[in-house]
């Protein structure tokens, strides 16, 4: 069958990016109807505004879409794309998987890890104002509906892959009401699924041992704040934004994506590395049940950047956005050498 | 000299393990220090932080901590809050340095973050809107982000550091974050001769994994300043290698920054040393340098041996063993 996916290819590196991406996943065999859309810079640039309404009918049409890094444009009245697409399309799903990477040497190896973050409230909705001259207030609101949900997909997502188990992490002691909220749910929740073992941490103490020792955790789930912060952590644990993949998921659409900027300036010089889009692509393989596909570009980018001969400058490398994805290309295995 | 008086807060958790040791050794050393023992915690009947300890800490101007219980999801306000709002704790300073015979992934690391320690969201104003909505208000004040500012940028100054990074979240929090990080800025332009930056706090969180050298002093709010402060410890190994010290105008509180153990408890084999190196910072803040350096230099020789370890450390020795340890290497 053929898979229709929206694509925006963002701007800066985006679309040298996503073209490569694009270009693995067909060479895969894998029938796919790209379907490409605008946002941010160049939706603005076209006089669409950042998130224009096509791109977002497609996303609810065909429910999956591989976005690119996007910029924002900067000034009054844009408001972020990924917030736009959140806001849209309800995304309350924000996936990290962070796993090391064979070939990329950081201070820690073995990584693993998961993280799930709550996309909708938290401090992010907005609410602030100034109370009087030099006193502001921002409201984080928690709430028990959006508590369940997440912590609901992030069960069902360990029970699904195997995962063994859930840390939900907060900061209860302090904020007893909100946070215990958040942590009262996911204790709720996770009395339906008795096999995977459910702790808790407190932020703080996430953060240390996850620099002490990262292994010990496999999925992390949290709020929005808590959310972001210890997902970029995690991305440092194994080598930066270029080398991670994310996805924003809500019940009817997904949205798969590099979470790195667009570096304006190498754009254009086929310097990019299009690892982070690429394996948000495995992961959007994953999701819609690629499973072979998916599997064997994995396998493909472990070979390459394992066997070191090429690699993006980034990585310490000297090889062009081509010649990484080709050598990617070459790199795939055999559909039948692959068990999934 | 004139002996200063110290309140001595074991606290209800790891510390009443801890605290015998610590002064035994700090006696060992030769610092001279009057304890004066406080409890704290929901069994003193009295509050979490009875008025008498909340007192005699301001009496006496210093003060060594242990961890105090803070009941999840429920019961009184987190003693360490109650603790700060109480005697003016504005700023909460962690040096972050590597401690010589600590393994650690990370090597050569020497900062420090400072975290503003009375609002932001831990002001305890929370309520819930409707059953199931909650709202918890975070508070940023231009009055206390001066301070903070202030502070930082004079700690950096008296310290020779040159480097000072404001944490926000500004691109979200535009109003709240958008105050502390102007505030900030402004106060830095009293300072030219510190190179200030400005940081997201995600993006903090990753540069500190990636390359922590790149940081002399993380100025923070009060959540981002919690979470750096342990992230950054974890960078030089944990409880075993910094302390923390609340600090107000006149009063000092250092304190262990162990986690609750309560498997741990009267068993005799928790690491003494997140008690014992604020302890030894004390005795530096007091001017007893050569008490102070005496067991730092113990503290070092026990583990570059690596004999006597306690079992967090890898080893399989009791507390007791590695105070004695300790008390030995110091003969």
């Amino acid at each position: 069958m053929t898979h229709t996916i929206v694509l925006m290819p963002g701007d800066g590196i985006g679309p040298e990016v996503t073209d490569a991406t694009v270009r693995i996943v067909e060479s895969t065999g894998l029938k796919v109807s790209w379907k490409t859309h605008l946002a941010g810079q160049l939706a603005v640039d076209a006089g669409l505004g950042t998130m224009p309404a096509a791109t977002l009918d497609a996303i609810r049409t065909h429910r999956i879409a591989l976005k690119g890094p996007i910029t924002t444009p900067v000034g009054k009245g844009f408001t972020s794309v990924n917030v736009g697409l959140r806001k849209a399309l309800d995304l309350y799903v924000s996936l990290r998987p962070v796993n090391s990477l064979a070939g990329v040497v950081t201070r820690h190896t073995d990584v693993n890890l998961v993280v799930f973050r709550e996309n909708t409230e938290g401090l992010y909705a907005g609410r602030e104002h100034e109370v009087v001259p030099g006193v502001v207030e921002a409201l984080k609101i928690i709430t028990e509906g959006a508590s369940r949900r997440i912590a609901k997909y992030a069960f069902e997502y360990a029970r699904w892959r195997g995962r063994r188990k859930v840390t939900v992490v907060h900061k209860a002691d302090v904020m007893k009401r909100s946070d215990g909220l958040f942590l009262s749910a996911c204790n709720t929740i996770a009395q339906d699924y008795p096999f995977i073992v459910c702790e808790e941490m407190s932020i703080d103490r996430c953060a240390m041992e996850l620099v002490l020792d990262p292994t010990r955790f496999d999925v992390l789930l949290m709020e929005n704040l808590y959310g972001d912060i210890l997902s970029d952590l995690c991305a440092g644990l194994v080598g930066g934004l270029g080398v991670v993949p994310g996805a924003n998921i809500g019940d009817t659409s997904a949205v798969f994506e590099a979470v790195h900027g667009s570096a304006p300036d190498i754009a254009g010089h086929n310097k990019a590395n299009p690892t982070a889009l690429l394996l948000s692509a495995v992961m959007m393989l994953r999701h819609i049940g690629e499973l072979v596909a998916a599997r064997r570009i994995e396998v493909a980018v472990e070979r390459v950047l394992s066997a070191g001969q090429v690699r993006t400058g980034d990585l310490g490398g000297r090889s062009s956005t081509t010649e990484y994805t080709q050598a990617i290309i070459d790199a795939l295995p055999d559909a039948k050498e692959i068990r999934v | 000299m004139s002996i200063p008086r110290v309140t001595l807060v074991p606290g209800d958790l790891i510390g009443r393990d801890l605290a015998p040791f610590v002064v035994e050794l700090v006696a060992a050393a030769g610092g001279a220090i009057e304890w004066e023992l406080q409890e704290a915690g929901a069994e003193t009947g009295e509050g979490p932080v009875p008025a008498a300890c909340i007192e005699s800490i301001r009496r006496n101007g210093l003060a060594l901590k242990g961890p105090v219980q803070s009941p999840v999801g429920e019961g009184y306000e987190s003693p360490s809050v109650t603790l700060r709002k109480a005697l003016g704790l504005f700023a909460g300073i962690r040096h972050i340095r590597n401690l010589d015979g600590l393994a650690s992934r990370y090597q050569g690391v020497d900062l420090v973050v400072l975290r503003e320690n009375t609002e932001d969201v831990y002001a305890g104003l929370e309520h819930e809107v409707h059953p199931g909505v909650v709202e918890s208000i975070k508070v940023v004040t231009r009055a206390a982000t001066e301070r903070i500012a202030h502070f930082a940028f004079q700690y950096a100054r008296a310290q020779g550091r040159k480097r000072v990074a404001i944490v926000h979240k500004a691109n979200i929090m535009k109003k709240a974050d958008g105050l502390f990080l102007s505030a900030a800025r402004e106060v830095s332009l009293a300072y030219p001769e510190i190179e200030t930056r400005d940081v997201i706090v995600d993006n903090a969180c990753m540069q500190l994994v990636q390359r922590p050298h790149q940081f002399e002093v993380l100025v923070c709010g009060n959540l981002y300043g919690d979470i750096l402060s342990d992230l950054a410890a974890g960078l030089v190994g944990g409880i075993s290698a910094v302390w923390g010290v609340d600090r107000s105008e006149t009063v000092d509180v250092f304190d262990a920054i162990h986690g609750k153990v309560p498997h741990l408890m009267g068993k005799d084999v928790a690491n003494p040393l997140p008690m014992l190196l604020p302890a030894i910072a004390l005795l530096e803040r007091v001017g007893q340098h050569e008490a102070g350096q005496r067991l730092q230099n113990a503290v070092t020789s026990v583990l570059r041996a690596g004999v006597v370890r306690t079992v967090d450390l890898g080893g399989r020795a009791r507390t007791s063993e590695m105070a004695a340890a300790i008390r030995d290497a110091m003969r």
